[in-house]
Parts: C-alpha cells; structure tokens; sequence
C-alpha cells in the first residue's frame, strides 16, 4: 500500500466527493418534491393527472438511470436541447427518485386512516392545512423506512455521473486506475463512499427511531 | 323567512350508497338549545344522518339548512360550516402526534385564526371543565379511552359551535369509563347547547334527551318526548327494538330458583 499514493490524491477524492454530494442533495431534493407531488395526485385521485402520475413512475422505476442519463446527454441534443453534464445528472437522478419517492410517499399515505382524515375535515381545515397539520406529519412517520431506502438507494445511484464526463467519485477513481495503482485507489474509492452515505443512513435511523418514540397509532 | 327558533331544518333527505338507500326522504327540525337523541338499529342510517350534516357524505336528494343557509348546496363552503357544526367520533380520532394542547388548539388557531392567548384561555376552561389540564402535554396514546374521548370533546367545542354531534361516543369505551364521558354531555345539555346524539345508552338518552327520534331502514318511525318513547312507544318497532334493553320475565336458566326478573332501570 502506498501511503504517499493516498495523501496526494486524497484531496481528488475530497472534490469528487463534494461534487457528488452536491448533485445528490439537488437530486434529493428535486425527487423529494417530484414524489410528494405525484404521491398527493394519486391520493386525491385527481383525474388525468393521476394516469400521468401512475405512467411516469412506472417509466421512473423500470428503466435504468444509466439509460435515462443518455437520453439526456446524447438524445436531447438531438431534439435542440443541449444541457450540460450537471444538469444532465441531477434531472436523471431527479427523473429516476421521483418515482421511487412517490411510491414510498403514496405507502405513507395511504396508512392515515380515513377517521384522522374525517376529524381533520370536521374541525373545518382545509385541503392544504388537512395535508400540512394532519395528513403529512403522520404519513412521513410511516414512510420513513422507504424514503430512506431510497434516498440511500439515490445517493449510490449517482455512481453512474461519470458517463455525463463529471469529475466524480467514480470518475476520479477510474482515471487513478490507469495509473496502476489499483488497491489504494479502490480503497479510497469504498471510503469516500463511505464517508458519503453512512451519515446519512445513520440520520434516517436516528430520526426514525425518534418518530417511533413518540408514538403513532392507537 | 328564517325562524330562529329553528337552527336546523332537514327537508326530504335522501342518501344511496351504490344505488342502495339508506335514508329516505328523511325529514327534521332541531330547535336551539335542543337535545336530540337519535336511537336506532344498527345499520338503519344514524351515523349517515350525522355525517351528512356536515358534509362528510354528499348527499342524493332533499334539503339541509343551518341557520338558514342551505348545506345542500354545490357552493357550500363546508370549511366555514364546519366551524360551526362540532363533532365526535365513535373513536376518538385525536391527533396521534399532536398533545393534548395542540389537538384542541389547532382549529380555533389555524382555521378560525384566532389569537393564540384567547385560544388558550378557553382550552384551558374546558380541559379544567372535563378535568384534564393537567393532561395537557399528554400525548394521545398516553390517555385512557375517557381520556381521549373527552378531549376529542373539548376539540369540538374550542371552535365555539352553535350544534354538536355526538356519534356512539361511548361504544368504544370499558364500561368504567363510559359514565365519565356521558357525564360531560349531560352538563352540556344542562347549560343549553344544542346536541344531535346517537346512543345505545338508553338510560342516559333518558336523562339526557329533550326529544328522542327512533329510525328504522332510513326513516323516522317516532319522534317523542324521552318518557313517551321509553313508556309508552307509540309503534311497534320501537316496543321491540326496546325489547332488547329488557331483561324483564327472562328466565334464569336450569339451575334457576323459578322465575326472577332482572330490571334494568332505564
Ligand atoms: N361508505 C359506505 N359505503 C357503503 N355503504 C355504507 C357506507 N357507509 C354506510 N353504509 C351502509 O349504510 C347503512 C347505514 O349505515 P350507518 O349510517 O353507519 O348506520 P348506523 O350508524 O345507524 O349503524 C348500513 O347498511 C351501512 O352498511
Ligand atoms: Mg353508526
């Protein structure tokens, strides 16, 4: 093992990290609104909306992203839509987690009994303030463990950037391999992966362990 | 014309559920300050009469005014009725990750907008009134079910309504704790609050009732004074459905000592 190898290009491995960090937050958070969106369409059974809601998370959740990334990168182009490699990657990663989040948003939702839902409606709250005070905080408790997984699930999804020609982690570890140091870039490669995603796993467990504390149901 | 003795005037309701009807025409004038009790078989449309009342099932037909505004309207702004109509549920349904506080406080706060300090004071004259201010910080699953049940109460009435409905509040609860609830009803009942109650509980429809409607297969079979209807039915229907309450000239089985009568004191 080459200790000096590791403290040179350790600071290449900081910037890929934060890059795919970076494209995995806006990713998230994109997803994050693209499911709940999709979720209450579904959940109120808006007409037509809802078809379109059920036809987009299924093309979400059964094409790969890494085929979803080329359609955007080399596809659109074709169309007269040019958009560059980040752009590319966070819509990707946005188009797949939509899908997987609407599904484990609608789970949640549709674990809030219809009596909460009547009790909320006969204090006089309205659609919006039902969904905010009532609806939402209890289906969150019990989504929990699918978002989660599927934030997790996300985060090592953007494993697939480099193909877009984004310096990240993936990126940054394959061009170390040509250079023949295979062990110690790997090595890194698993720790900075790592360093990424366990704190947020480790969140997620504490915060769902916090909501089960506090106590939904009966 | 709008007679304000009448706070609550039903016309000809009719509601179907897949084609099959539950009530039928059903025709009714609350009056303020009224005690309505409604007793009935189960399934003959009780909780479907109180759920069309504020707009929990649409309707199919006939007419509901409130304070002479029509509900049975496409334009009814059900949010702003419901301000006024307060309810209670068979279970409960308190919110599980709200406290007690926060339940009772969320409607007079977010919907009716109201200061919180003013939304306080009067959560903390009812909770003293049911005797759970110090339960404030409870959270749902940490009260009993008389618990609960009286706080789903104070909720309805910390909006200030003009009618309360009351839904088997006590068919849920042990039996040890179904006098606590019924207890806060009937103070209300005493300071004149208008009530619509549905009940099994025939000795507290007795104590509690100005008037008592029976219903049978989505239609009011008799519409009496509480001592009328408990002594005297004036239909058959209603004699048998009481039957049931009666344990009067039931024989005590074979090991009996000859015929015994168990009364039950309605
Ligand atoms: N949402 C519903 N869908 C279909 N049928 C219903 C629904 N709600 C009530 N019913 C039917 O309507 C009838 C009256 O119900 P309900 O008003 O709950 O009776 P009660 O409260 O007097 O016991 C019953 O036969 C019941 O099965
Ligand atoms: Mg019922």
């Amino acid at each position: 093992m080459d200790f000096e190898f590791i403290t040179a290009r350790a600071p290449l491995f900081g910037q890929a990290a934060r890059l795919t960090v970076t494209l995995a937050f806006w990713g998230i958070i994109f997803s994050s609104a693209v499911g709940l969106v999709c979720a209450v369409i579904r959940f109120y059974r808006v007409p037509l909306l809802r078809q379109a809601a059920a036809g987009y998370i299924e093309l979400a959740r059964n094409t790969p992203l890494i085929v979803q990334l080329f359609f955007l990168y080399f596809g659109l182009p074709r169309l007269g839509v040019v958009w560059d490699g980040e752009t590319c990657a966070i819509a990707g990663l946005t188009f797949l987690g939509g899908g997987y989040l609407a599904e484990a948003f609608r789970g949640g939702l549709s674990a809030v009994g219809r009596g909460q839902i009547e009790a909320g409606l006969s204090i006089g709250l309205n659609r919006f303030q039902l969904l905010r005070y009532v609806i939402i905080p209890q289906a969150l408790a019990v989504a929990l463990p699918a978002i989660s997984a599927a934030v997790i699930f996300l985060m090592k999804e953007t494993s697939v950037f480099s193909i877009v020609a984004l310096p990240d982690l993936m990126y940054v570890a394959k061009d170390l391999l040509k250079e023949g140091y295979s062990g110690e870039s790997n090595l890194m490669l698993v720790a900075s992966y790592l360093v990424v995603i366990l704190p947020v796993s480790l969140a997620f467990g504490y915060w769902e362990r916090r909501l089960r504390f506090a106590g939904f149901g009966s | 014309m709008v007679n304000s003795q009448e706070i609550l005037k039903i016309k000809d309701l009719e509601k179907s559920f897949d084609g099959v009807p539950v009530l039928n025409r059903l025709t009714l004038t609350v009056k303020r300050g009224e005690v309505l009790v409604v007793i009935g078989p189960s399934g003959c449309g009780k909780s479907t009469l109180l759920r069309c009342l504020n707009g929990l099932e649409p309707v199919n037909g006939g007419q509901i005014v409130f304070e002479g505004q029509i509900l049975t309207s496409f334009q009814t702004s059900w949010s702003r009725v419901r301000q006024r109509i307060g309810m209670v549920f068979q279970n409960y349904e308190l919110f599980p990750h709200f406290n007690v506080l926060e339940n009772i406080l969320l409607g007079p706060v977010r919907v009716q907008g109201r200061k919180k300090s003013e939304a306080l004071e009067k959560a903390e004259f009812w909770l003293n009134r049911v005797g759970l201010w110090d339960r404030r910080e409870s959270f749902p699953r940490q009260l009993s079910g008389g618990q609960k049940q009286r706080v789903a109460i104070v909720r309805a009435l910390a909006m200030d309504p003009e009618i309360m409905l009351f839904d088997e509040v006590t068919a849920s609860l042990d039996p040890e704790m179904v006098r606590e609830v019924l207890d806060v009803i009937l103070n209300l009942a005493k300071e004149g609050l208008t009530m619509i109650i549905v009940t099994h509980e025939m000795a507290f429809a007795r104590a509690v009732a100005d008037r008592i409607i029976f219903i049978d297969q989505g239609v009011i079979v008799e519409d009496s004074p509480p001592e009328t209807f408990f002594e005297n039915p004036a239909t058959d229907r209603a004699r048998r459905f009481l039957n049931i309450f009666q344990f009067d000239g039931v024989q005590r089985g074979s090991r009996g000592t000859g015929p015994k009568t168990v009364p039950v004191r309605l």
